[in-house]
């Protein structure tokens, strides 16, 4: 690379140029961040002012830019200089808008903007360019692991993009679930009768596709490499195996049904007249076939009288069966009524229901099943019993609030889903890490697994062979933000393996996944992370001679991306990786960097600022904020005028995970008066981009306090918040309280060390 | 009357929700309520004694086939035609007109409780308005004191005195109306006929279902 040569630009629109003296900028800029050249400039937006730019990088041969005007998140289609490293000083967003225009407030928000020079000068001598992934891979075949409606659908939608498919089926037929219903949920206006199930269609255009290669009969054998460079090994029927190379995964697999054997009080198994949703759908295939209506399985009599038993093993609040709503059968039970009232009005069909939830246009049917006189009844059935050819359905009816019962024919059981997820990677086997127990947390796992557990996937990650789950063995995704994102890059989920859902919602998911790793393929082929740093070329890089090989990043990296090669060195996968940098903040001897990223551009950062003595009563407060969420909550608390406090530095970090410690260390040393976090959401209903970032770095920071104790200063000197984008008003307010706070107590004693 | 009762029960034999749907006034409506119990919940006679099942309650006892239940029922009485419960109702179901036309059956097969009040003022109303053509004011309000006796009537007559006295002289109220004089209506024979018609038309409609 050529010789390092640095530039600092300092933009005196927006008011910058009146509201600072832009002179004692530049004099930081040349004086303390030591840069090259330094300009200053009216409209550093504008095209004359980018050309400013271009022109010192073409001519003057600048490499390091820091661009002293608004956030790093404005005009970023202007301030587009690839080719050299650049870092932001936030003038506007960060200063001139969260301060007051007033006399007494000139001389502290001068400071301010000095020492977001100075850091921003500080950050960008410690960056270089980041050069690009070498080891992309290019291949851009889809697999996709399934042959049901999601699995067809990922298939058909990828296809139609341009992409070739491989679809790997279990089962000797494509159509999965649907392939066993008599007929479907209505798809379409006016919502009002059962449809055809709309297999063979999807079935005959996979068929007729050449982009689409289908294994029937066959698993998944091993799962190795990374998004664009997978080698899959499908293990067929024959015993043979078969290889392909692989861009991108869809898992498509499903559920199963609640099992209803686990239900001895609704008498299924004692009598072939109790059948669950699967049961009835097979019993009206059957009768279709023959053109005959449904009959009594017992003694194949007419059937009279039907009670559909909403619920039965779910929504459970023991913890013996489902905890969840499935969110289909409500809408099953209805068409199935009306297998039985299309085919004679006559016929009794009573729906027992507690809460009848019907999703999509479900509310269209409902009201069509009520019109054809199927009888809706809110009740909890307590016991079904055996009755020569007929069953006894004892139920609690909850408006008239009294025990009753009523006789039926057929009683059909609305089971619920499970998902064939495959191995729970995360139950604990043998606690491995001290750390990966306390992430997990004491909360004892509920017991759900009623599929053997056996992998689908069998992936070669070091992280085990199957996508992370989340509650009730549905897979992990991004449900607040991105639905679609899993935990493992470049594989997503698709269908009722992700939550519960019906036809309509599980094809509209296989789109969508489809269209996500259509999207991964493209970007591991140009070295790109993919969502949510999309587009970065940065990866991380080890120095593998100061590894002490103690595999904290190979257990915490979030995605999975780090392997172990045969000398027990983490081995990174970058097309896996999404430059969340966790793995830097749990590094302890830290040795894993990004070029752009780093343990010294934050460090660097952090010792630019000038932090008065201890007698002019100026504190100097570190807040490290969350770039996904609290730093644009901040970017928007400055574009309201929202004020706060001037004595507070802000540095955006990837992900609170990425957050090293020595930072806080190091802050302190250096005489900070305190450090406030600000990361997303964790936990169960997590908001976090990484998804796991902020709480592996919430536990990390959890052992902070010690290392006060250690340096004998107040344990609330360090202060972690969560943040959502949405807290612009009360964020301030926050920093504000928490500046406060940090005044009540005595300057740091580590000032002017 | 009870013989209607019974021809009725006997004819739809257990279900009564069909006897409600081809017999009463609306009751087509009663399959399409899905238990929300807005209607319950909207009614301002809520909290009234009387009160025992609200229209939820109705709807789903008629549904469970409770013929006993609903028929000696006071809800559907209750009703004051506010019509919360219609303008509210998710479903659209025109709960008012489904009360009303349960009660109206109730009343037609002789199974209306005696002297239920709400039932004899809506009568009294009927029979007051119809034959004059328009409402006597002085006769309605009458034949309401003097309901449950002569000694109740003239009691109850003293207690309203200063309003009736203030009606009067406000010119609200014409005290010769109980006289049969007064405000009339301009035709009312054609009144008469029209009625006659309708009465007709429903016979022949009641006769079908």
């Amino acid at each position: 690379m050529a010789e390092t040569k640095t530039a600092a630009y300092i933009c005196k629109g927006c008011e910058i140029g009146t509201r600072l003296d832009t002179d004692a900028l530049v004099k930081a800029a040349t004086k303390s961040g030591k840069m090259n050249i330094v300009r200053e400039h009216d409209f550093l937006c504008s095209a004359e002012g980018v050309a400013m730019i271009n022109n010192d990088i073409e001519n003057e041969g600048v490499t390091h830019a820091a661009l002293c005007a608004c956030s790093r998140r404005a005009k970023t289609e202007a301030f587009n200089f690839p080719t050299i490293a650049m870092s932001r000083g936030n003038l506007r967003e960060g200063v001139i808008w969260i301060r007051p225009d007033t006399d007494e407030a000139r001389e502290t928000t001068q400071e301010m903007a000095e020492d977001y020079v100075r850091m921003a000068c500080a950050e960008v001598k410690a960056m270089t360019v980041p050069p690009g992934n070498q080891k992309t891979g290019s291949v851009k075949t889809l697999l996709v692991v399934g042959g049901g409606m999601s699995g067809m659908t990922s298939a058909l939608e990828s296809s139609k993009a341009g992409y070739k498919v491989v679809l790997v089926e279990k089962s000797a037929a494509l159509g999965g679930w649907a392939a066993k219903l008599h007929k479907r949920v209505p798809t379409r206006e006016p919502y009002k009768a059962p449809e055809d199930n709309g297999v063979a269609d999807l079935v005959a255009r996979i068929e007729a596709d050449s982009n689409i290669k289908v294994y029937l009969n066959a698993t998944i054998a091993k799962t190795d490499g990374a998004p664009g460079r997978f080698k899959v090994e499908i293990a067929i029927e024959s015993g043979a195996i078969a290889q392909e190379d692989i861009g991108a995964i869809i898992q498509a697999t499903g559920f199963t049904l609640y099992d209803a054997n686990k239900l001895p009080e609704f008498a299924y198994g004692k009598t072939p007249n109790v059948v669950d949703q699967a049961g009835l759908e097979a019993l009206a295939k059957a009768a279709a076939a023959e053109g005959k209506p449904i009959t009594r399985p017992s003694d194949g009599q007419p059937v009279k009288s039907v009670v559909f038993v909403q619920c039965a093993g779910q929504r459970d609040a023991t913890g013996t069966h489902l905890q969840y709503c499935s969110g289909f059968c409500c809408n099953t039970s209805i068409k199935q009524a009306m297998y039985f009232k299309d085919s004679n009005p006559d016929i009794d069909t009573v729906v027992l229901f507690t809460d009848l939830r019907t999703p999509g246009n479900g509310e269209d049917f409902y009201r069509a099943a009520q019109n054809k006189g199927v009888i809706f009844s809110k009740g909890v059935v307590s016991q079904v019993t055996p009755n020569g050819n007929s069953c006894t359905v004892k139920f609690t009816d909850l408006i008239l609030n009294e025990d009753t019962e009523a006789q039926a024919d057929l009683v059909v059981l609305a089971t619920g889903m499970v998902p064939v997820s495959g191995v729970n990677i995360d139950a604990p086997v043998a606690a491995p890490a001290e750390a990966e127990a306390a992430v997990e947390g004491e909360a004892p796992k509920e017991i759900v697994a009623t599929i053997a557990p056996e992998s689908i996937l069998n992936l070669t990650y070091r992280q085990g062979p199957d996508m992370p789950q989340f509650k009730h063995g549905f897979t992990d995704s991004h449900f607040i933000c991105f639905p679609y994102e899993t935990r493992r890059t470049g594989i997503y989920t698709a269908g009722p393996v992700r939550r519960p859902m019906d036809i309509l919602q599980a094809q509209e998911d296989a789109t969508g996944a489809a269209m996500k790793a259509i999207q991964a393929m493209e970007n591991a082929g140009l070295g790109k992370a993919a969502h949510p740093r999309a587009g970065d070329l940065s990866f991380p890089t080890v120095r593998l001679e100061g590894c002490t090989q103690c595999k904290r990043c190979t257990v915490e990296c979030p995605f999975g991306a780090i392997d172990e090669d045969e000398k027990r060195f983490p081995l990174f996968n970058e097309s896996r990786c999404r430059r969340c940098g966790t793995c830097m903040g749990a590094c302890p001897v830290r040795v894993i960097s990004f070029e752009n990223y780093s343990v010294n551009t934050v460090g660097a950062q952090i010792k630019a600022v000038d932090v008065p003595d201890e007698f002019s009563e100026k504190p100097r407060i570190l807040i490290l904020a969350c770039e996904n969420d609290a730093y644009p909550a901040l970017d928007m608390a400055g574009m309201n005028h929202h004020e706060y406090d001037p004595y507070v530095r802000v540095i955006p970090v990837r992900c609170l995970g990425s957050v090293n410690t020595i930072w806080i260390t190091d802050a302190l040393n250096g005489g900070y008066d305190g450090v406030m976090l600000m990361g997303c959401k964790h936990g169960e209903d997590y908001q976090c981009h990484f998804v796991k970032g902020s709480e592996l770095g919430r536990y990390r920071l959890s052992k902070v306090g010690d290392t006060l104790k250690g340096m004998n200063l107040e344990t609330d000197r360090v202060k972690d918040i969560e943040v959502a984008i949405t807290d612009m008003a009360t964020l301030p307010q926050k920093i504000n309280e928490y500046a406060a706070l940090i005044k009540s107590f005595p300057p740091s004693p580590f000032k002017g060390f | 009357m009870s013989d209607i009762n019974t021809q009725m029960a006997d004819r739809y034999k257990n279900n009564f929700l069909k006897e409600i749907e081809e017999q009463a006034e609306m009751g087509e409506w009663v399959k399409m309520c899905m238990q929300c119990g807005l209607c319950s919940g909207s009614c301002p006679t809520n909290f009234h004694s009387g009160w025992d099942h609200p229209p939820q309650e109705i709807f789903m006892l008629i549904r469970a086939g409770k013929r006993e239940e609903v028929l000696n029922a006071q809800g559907m009485y209750m009703c004051t035609s506010c019509y919360n419960c219609y303008v509210r109702c998710p479903r659209k179901v025109p709960v008012t007109h489904v009360m009303h036309g349960i009660a109206e059956y109730a009343y037609r097969i002789g199974r209306a409780p005696k002297n239920q009040p709400t039932m004899h003022l809506s009568r009294t109303f009927w029979n007051n308005a119809t034959k004059y053509g328009r409402v006597n004011e002085v006769k309605l309000t009458q034949s309401l004191y003097f309901k449950d006796g002569f000694g109740s009537g003239v009691k109850k007559g003293m207690e309203m005195q200063s309003v009736a006295l203030g009606l009067v002289k406000a010119g609200r109220l014409n005290p010769l109306e109980a006289l049969g004089m007064g405000h009339k209506c301009k035709d009312l024979k054609g009144i008469h006929a029209m009625l006659a018609k309708a009465k007709e038309l429903e016979a022949q409609r009641k006769a079908k279902g």
